[in-house]
């Protein structure tokens, strides 16, 4: 998967900071980046393969959004923070072993706290560490910008990239079982299963929406919807 | 006075889309009619059901898309499609099950990929292999010809099952398709599949009574009813003989080697040239002048290919029929197998 990051990003944003003004339009900058324009999900297609595989159920894709939010602004904030003393030759293998350990943190905590979501989840809680989001933005805007604006830009990617899973996983979900948030109480305990919503009752499910092929199809849906609404905005 | 010298061909015609798909349609009168002969008039409900959603379906997107709206419908080539998945789905199997594949064969195998002309895969079959994915019980739910089911079905019980899924006396269609001794009935080629997989041999299963009431005889007749039809767009030049040439011979020598091989546990050539799709699939969806090859060397190695694939599937697979999936996998393959055999140009280099 090719990286797509925008000359935006690339640029050190923190180089002439003056007014508080500037500062906020900063921040605006890269929210509007993570949550919309180069949204890691629908835009720039990174991550694609737990973005398909985990999403047939809302608490999966929230289980997974999570995590990702949480490895992809720790990592931005560790790589911003060491970024003057890192040689720029073995940049990338230091990345990865940041992202690594984070990861197994989180797949350690997961395995301890919320086991049914663990094993649901399987292999793509450690696969997070391959996940092109987060050494593309380590990359990308990290080990160039500081650690505030690194720690937002984290932030407002991990946003982007949990909104799309979990747009994908709720209708993925829907259609293939007509439920939301059914089995929500692995992820959060039990007092949240009243969160489980039953939309319709059938007996024969709708099995594509649950299978990758489905995903493949309601993910091209979701991304025509995106240009879509680019598109009119353009016109106006 | 000046003589021109041309080459034959002197008198040419070229029929348009809509001409052609108005002959497709009337050459799968024979089929459809023994089909709803024997498996009930529900067929033809199917059909008209199908039909109505594949055009509003197409107008709708035509009307998204800008595009002419009256001209394309009239091409007829949405109203094709139509028939083609009524026909393939079981007889009474509920009225959304063609609804949800009409409208994704028309508007995202065919609409979304640019129209008539433009889609990479043939529309009814790949709306066959989503339905059969999606729906496994209502899509196998074939049951067995009129004259061997234990209720009579009424017109009015076979509409009532489509839109409810019961009869008129509360039968489902699970209910229908047992036989009051307890045995269920399927096709011939899920008969032949089950069987195998519990030790029987395949001649045991063919003189055995579970396989007579698997309306082989129905089926047979329904093939070549296709046949027939075939044979005369054959002959009207509205097909080119090489893709079901090519492939109902392929079917033949592959399904020849595997019952040389192993006579015991697998079908016969001809129990393959007659059963399933075989029929409808050699002249009717193969032959999809979008979705196929398009050179002689190309169309011939199309039929071979998915010939291949069928027989694979039917005999070591998971799936009784196969016509669909290969077709798709076929439909893959196109534009490599149009890239490698290009005619040379006369007078050029090799």
């Amino acid at each position: 998967m090719t990286q797509q990051a925008t000359p935006e990003n690339e640029k050190t944003v923190e180089s002439k900071v003056e007014t508080n003004a500037e500062k906020n339009a900063i921040y605006k900058e890269l929210a509007w980046q993570g949550l919309w324009k180069n949204n890691p999900g629908i835009v720039q297609l990174l991550g694609l393969c737990p973005l398909l595989a985990v999403t047939n159920t809302v608490t999966n894709a929230l289980g997974l959004a999570i995590a990702t939010l949480f490895v992809l602004v720790a990592s931005n904030t560790l790589v911003s923070m060491i970024r003057h003393h890192v040689p720029k030759a073995i940049r990338i293998p230091i990345f990865v072993m940041i992202i690594a350990s984070l990861v197994t943190c989180v797949q350690l905590l997961m395995n301890a706290f919320t086991y049914e979501l663990y094993l649901s989840l399987g292999i793509f809680i450690p696969l997070i560490v391959t996940n092109c989001i987060i050494i593309g933005r380590a990359e990308a805007f990290a080990s160039k910008n500081g650690v505030k604006h690194a720690a937002f830009d984290g932030l407002m990617m991990g946003l982007g990239f949990s909104a799309v899973l979990l747009l994908l996983g709720a209708t993925r979900e829907v259609l293939a079982q007509g439920t939301l948030f059914d089995g929500i109480e692995t992820l959060l305990g039990d007092w949240s299963s009243f969160l489980t919503i039953t939309l319709y009752h059938t007996e024969t499910s709708f099995l594509l929406a649950a299978l990758p092929p489905g995903a493949f199809i309601i993910m091209g849906l979701i991304i025509a919807l995106k240009n879509a609404i680019d598109a009119r905005g353009e016109n106006e | 006075m000046a003589f021109i010298n041309a080459s034959s061909p002197h008198q040419r015609t070229r029929r348009s889309s809509s001409q052609i798909m108005v002959l497709v349609m009337l050459c799968l009168i024979p089929g459809i009619a023994l089909q709803s002969y024997f498996f009930g008039i529900s067929n033809l409900l199917q059909i008209l059901l199908a039909g109505i959603v594949a055009l509003s379906a197409e107008a709708f997107i035509l009307k998204l898309r800008k595009r002419p709206i009256i001209n394309t419908l009239k091409d007829g080539s949405a109203l094709l499609t139509a028939i083609l998945i009524a026909i393939s789905i079981p007889p009474l199997a509920p009225w959304w099950i063609v609804v949800i594949g009409t409208l994704f064969a028309i508007i995202f195998v065919k609409q979304l990929y640019g129209g008539l002309g433009q889609n990479l895969f043939n529309p009814a079959m790949a709306a066959y292999v989503l339905l059969l994915i999606s729906f496994p019980v209502q899509m196998t739910a074939w049951l067995p010809m009129l004259s061997l089911q234990p209720f009579e079905l009424s017109f009015l019980d076979q509409l009532n099952t489509l839109l409810t899924g019961q009869t008129l006396d509360g039968y489902s269609v699970a209910q229908l398709s047992v036989k009051i001794d307890g045995l269920t009935m399927a096709t011939p080629l899920d008969t032949l599949k089950n069987s195998l997989k519990s030790g029987f041999t395949s001649t045991e299963i063919f003189d055995s009574a579970s396989f007579k009431a698997a309306s082989a005889q129905a089926i047979l007749w329904v093939n070549l009813g296709f046949l027939f039809g075939g044979a005369i767009l054959l002959a009207k030049r509205v097909i080119h003989w090489m893709i079901p040439i090519s492939f109902l011979l392929g079917i033949t020598i592959f399904s020849f080697i595997a019952f040389a091989y192993q006579p015991d546990l697998n079908g016969s050539p001809l129990f393959h040239l007659l059963s399933g799709a075989t029929m409808l699939g050699a002249f009717f969806i193969l032959t999809d002048p979008v979705s196929a090859a398009t050179t002689v060397k190309g169309r011939l190695l199309y039929g071979f290919l998915i010939a291949f694939i069928v027989v694979l599937i039917r005999n070591v697979g998971g799936y009784p029929d196969a016509i669909a999936f290969a077709v798709l996998l076929g439909n893959m393959c196109v534009p490599l197998i149009d890239y490698y055999t290009q005619p040379k140009v006369y007078g050029g280099k090799a």
